[in-house]
């Protein structure tokens, strides 16, 4: 069984939700839509307050080519243009739309029809590109990336196969997993679009054996497609680190940053994403809906919904039975990288893979020891770095330090703290060290 | 808001191994030989145990509060426990009391709490307390009593241990003097003389299996040390039967306790997997050199001592291999 090479650790799975169907979540009263969905440029408002709108209807634009547009996911009137604080703790600019009804733009296909390559022949790579921009696609995984990015390699660089990432390495949530078992077909499309977006023949669809009924569906079902994989992986956290996903399907290394793995012909998409360019092409359907896992050992109904962009998470937590009494902490994401919120009005937003509830006592950390140098997290780090040296050389603000020790390479997958018998705070330091470390390289290439 | 959220950065979740599982997981991995030194030296090392542990355990205790005057007493993280236990393991059973005490307090107080404690100090404590006893003490220190006397303590008969006589037959040049040596078995189990808590190789290695199924450590510091005496011990013999035969030298002094336990003590070792083969094997080169052309016939704790002193060294030099370092295929 494939997997990575170095490091890694195996947290608890705890998937809860993962025989729970995705369930339509209701719609909200009113929807909001940061502008700061994707890593990027803010998209600009193209809507003022009072305007109609209908499901569907773009709300603001792209700014630039690493931007991404965000569109109304309901209908109603645009109540204000005001800020909230979103998953990502900042305040941002977004925009509040008051719902009324559920009316969609007519250029959408809610059919449930498949659509598949030969039925649109036409199709070339150019037009794909194109449909996925306008749809407003970003990386579903979490890490937000304009999708069109990934898809017109950079010049010089040439793709050579497509890496799915249906890994779902994080514990709790079952999101890309359910994802898989109800929408195979589309997903294998949306692979082929992908394929053919960047002219490569070959796809591998990386799946960790925790998900049998899954390998098992898409395998059967991929040899429909020619060119597509299934990859079994043995279960290792992070194994859907891109670089990791890479390595461990086509054995290739990334260098360290700034490369990307394009440099080693490899495109990375993750499987919710396969599926939104699959509705975006074929159904003409603009990203505003996604697949979210509610989860937690305490929650009474843990549940993965279809939930429209723009609902907040209070509601998603009503409708699993509401908020535990003894909730601690709520975390967007999962336990391994995800965000604490620091309020449940946070609205769902294109990244939004999960959402989990933690009691007091989960959401506590453990008492801070000495570092006994016992070196289990240098043999935990996936990237193969001293995270030890790191985490006391960024509390020593010993920049140079750090910077030697390559910690612009650090992926934060939080393996070096989780591992820690210490309970010591590594990822907060070392996070602080390679963003000081990353805006010192920035300044330095600025002066050159 | 009555009902605050907490909220931190990630990791969200831990892998709940603590200091305390790490420590009490080796004082676990003791207990085979603490058996052992029970059942061949009996009440004498019963009480050299029983004074080790409670002096070294009291040290760190007194030091913390009436010295460093720290707020937190860290004696329930187990680490002075073991040291404890380790110090002992490497005295002889009749060892006056006091003797003890003096090295207990020299290990706390000056292997480890003079550093900031837990976590800072550059060498092992156990064996900067059993080195200080060794050059303070030697004659006491070097005269082991025979196995078997399980009711006396100070006044029982002594032998010469299986290092004394294969100094011996280096000195005499004489390779017919090594058939003083027990028989390869008894020195597995540990019928022979020694401190207390070397002598059962087998015990020891029972230790070893368990911590490295618990992953509380990882094989390379044991086996690249074994492995490098053994090679290098095969050689010596080979090239003259006086030097005694490499399953002897594996099996004798405190060479696997040093081996299982004192070398592979996380402050003082090495970071890396790489940094750890060369800690290993050098220490494994350095006992040879010590037991074979040294003044003392026991070379083990000199050796982890000295490579303790290298070892930020080695870390410094010693880097894992990152990750895309390889060019791609």
């Amino acid at each position: 069984m494939k997997t990575f090479r170095i490091g890694g650790v195996h947290p608890a799975e705890n998937k809860l939700s993962a025989a729970c169907p995705i369930k339509k979540a209701a719609l909200p009263k009113q929807a909001v839509f940061s502008l700061y969905q994707h890593i990027g440029a803010p998209a600009k408002p193209v809507v003022a307050k009072g305007d109609e709108v209908k499901v569907g209807t773009m709300l603001a634009d792209a700014d630039g080519f690493v931007s991404a547009p965000v569109f109304s996911s309901v209908s109603g009137k645009v109540a204000k243009i005001d800020a909230i604080v979103d998953a990502s703790g900042y305040r941002r600019p977004a925009i509040f739309v008051d719902v009324e009804g559920d009316v969609w733009e007519d250029s959408i296909d809610r059919s449930e029809t498949l659509v598949t390559l030969k039925d649109r022949p036409e199709l070339t790579a150019q037009d794909i590109v194109a449909k996925v921009k306008a749809a407003g696609v970003v990386g579903m995984g979490g890490a937000t990336f304009p999708c069109h990015v990934k898809l017109s390699p950079p010049p010089g660089s040439k793709a050579e196969c497509v890496v799915i990432n249906g890994v779902e390495c994080e514990p709790y949530l079952t999101a890309d997993h359910r994802l898989m078992l109800e929408k195979p077909d589309e997903i294998l499309v949306g692979v082929a679009l992908i394929m053919k977006a960047v002219q490569v023949s070959k796809a591998y669809i990386g799946i960790e054996n925790n998900k049998p009924d899954a390998i098992k569906l898409m395998t059967e079902k991929a040899a429909a497609y020619p060119g597509i994989e299934i990859v079994p992986l043995q279960v290792k956290y992070p194994q859907g680190g891109e670089k990791q996903l890479v390595q461990a399907i086509t054995g290739r290394e990334v260098p360290a940053p700034p490369a990307i793995p394009i440099q080693v012909g490899a495109v990375v998409q993750n499987v919710g994403t396969a599926y939104a360019i699959y509705e975006a092409v074929m159904k003409n359907k603009p990203l505003l809906e996604r697949v979210i896992t509610v989860t937690g050992k305490s929650v009474k109904q843990p549940t993965n919904f279809l939930a429209r962009i723009g609902t907040p998470m209070s509601q998603l937590i009503e409708e699993c039975g509401g908020l535990p009494e003894d909730t601690g902490k709520v975390i967007g994401g999962g336990p391994m990288m995800g965000k604490a919120l620091m309020n449940l009005d946070v609205p769902v937003c294109k990244g939004s893979s999960g959402l989990l509830i933690m009691n007091n006592k989960e959401a506590r950390r453990g008492e801070i020891q000495p570092c006994i140098r016992c070196a289990k997290c240098v043999s935990a780090c996936p990237m193969g770095l001293e995270p030890y040296l790191l985490a006391t050389g960024s509390a020593l603000k010993n920049w140079e330090l750090v910077e030697e020790n390559d910690i612009t390479s650090c992926i934060e997958c939080g393996s070096c703290q989780f591992t820690c018998p210490s309970n010591r705070p590594m990822l907060d330091n070392i996070r602080m060290g390679k963003s000081t470390v990353m805006a010192m390289i920035r300044a330095r290439n600025a002066k050159k | 808001m009555a009902n605050k959220l907490i909220v931190s950065l990630s990791p969200h979740v831990h892998g709940h191994d603590s200091v305390q599982r790490n420590m009490y997981g080796v004082c676990l991995a003791l207990v085979p030989a603490l058996i052992a030194s029970l059942v061949f030296f009996g009440v004498g090392a019963l009480i050299v145990l029983a004074t080790s542990v409670l002096a070294c355990v009291f040290f760190e205790w007194a030091i913390t509060k009436y010295i460093l005057r720290r707020d937190k007493v860290t004696i329930g993280d187990g680490s002075a426990i073991l040291t404890g236990i380790l110090l002992g393991f490497n005295l002889p059973s009749n060892l006056p009391i006091w003797i003890i005490i003096i090295g207990a307090l020299v290990a706390i107080g000056i292997g480890k709490m003079t550093f900031g404690g837990l976590g800072c100090n550059p060498f092992n404590p156990a064996l900067v307390g059993r080195v200080f006893l060794l050059i303070s003490f030697p004659v006491q220190m070097t005269t082991w009593p025979v196995t078997g006397q399980m009711t006396t303590y100070l006044d029982g008969e002594t032998a010469a241990t299986p290092l004394a006589v294969m100094k011996e037959a280096i000195k005499a040049n004489d390779p017919s003097v090594l058939e003083k040596l027990p028989d390869s078995l008894d020195m597995l189990i540990g019928q022979m003389g020694g401190s207390l808590g070397e002598v059962s190789a087998l015990a020891l290695l029972i230790g070893l299996v368990y911590m490295l199924v618990r992953k509380i450590i990882t094989w390379h510091i044991p086996v690249s040390i074994l492995l490098t005496v053994f090679v290098l011990s095969g050689l010596l013999h080979l090239y003259n039967p006086v030097y005694a035969s490499p399953v002897a030298v594996l099996l004798s002094g405190g060479l696997m306790l040093g081996a299982c336990f004192m070398a592979t003590d996380y402050v003082t070792s090495p970071m890396t997997a790489k940094g750890q083969l060369v800690y290993g094997v050098a220490i494994g080169v350095l006992t040879v050199v010590i037991r074979t052309f040294g003044a003392y016939p026991e070379g083990m704790s000199f050796a982890i001592l000295i490579m303790n002193g290298f070892t930020p060294l080695i870390n410094t030099y010693c880097k894992p291999k990152r990750f895309g370092e390889v060019i791609k295929k």
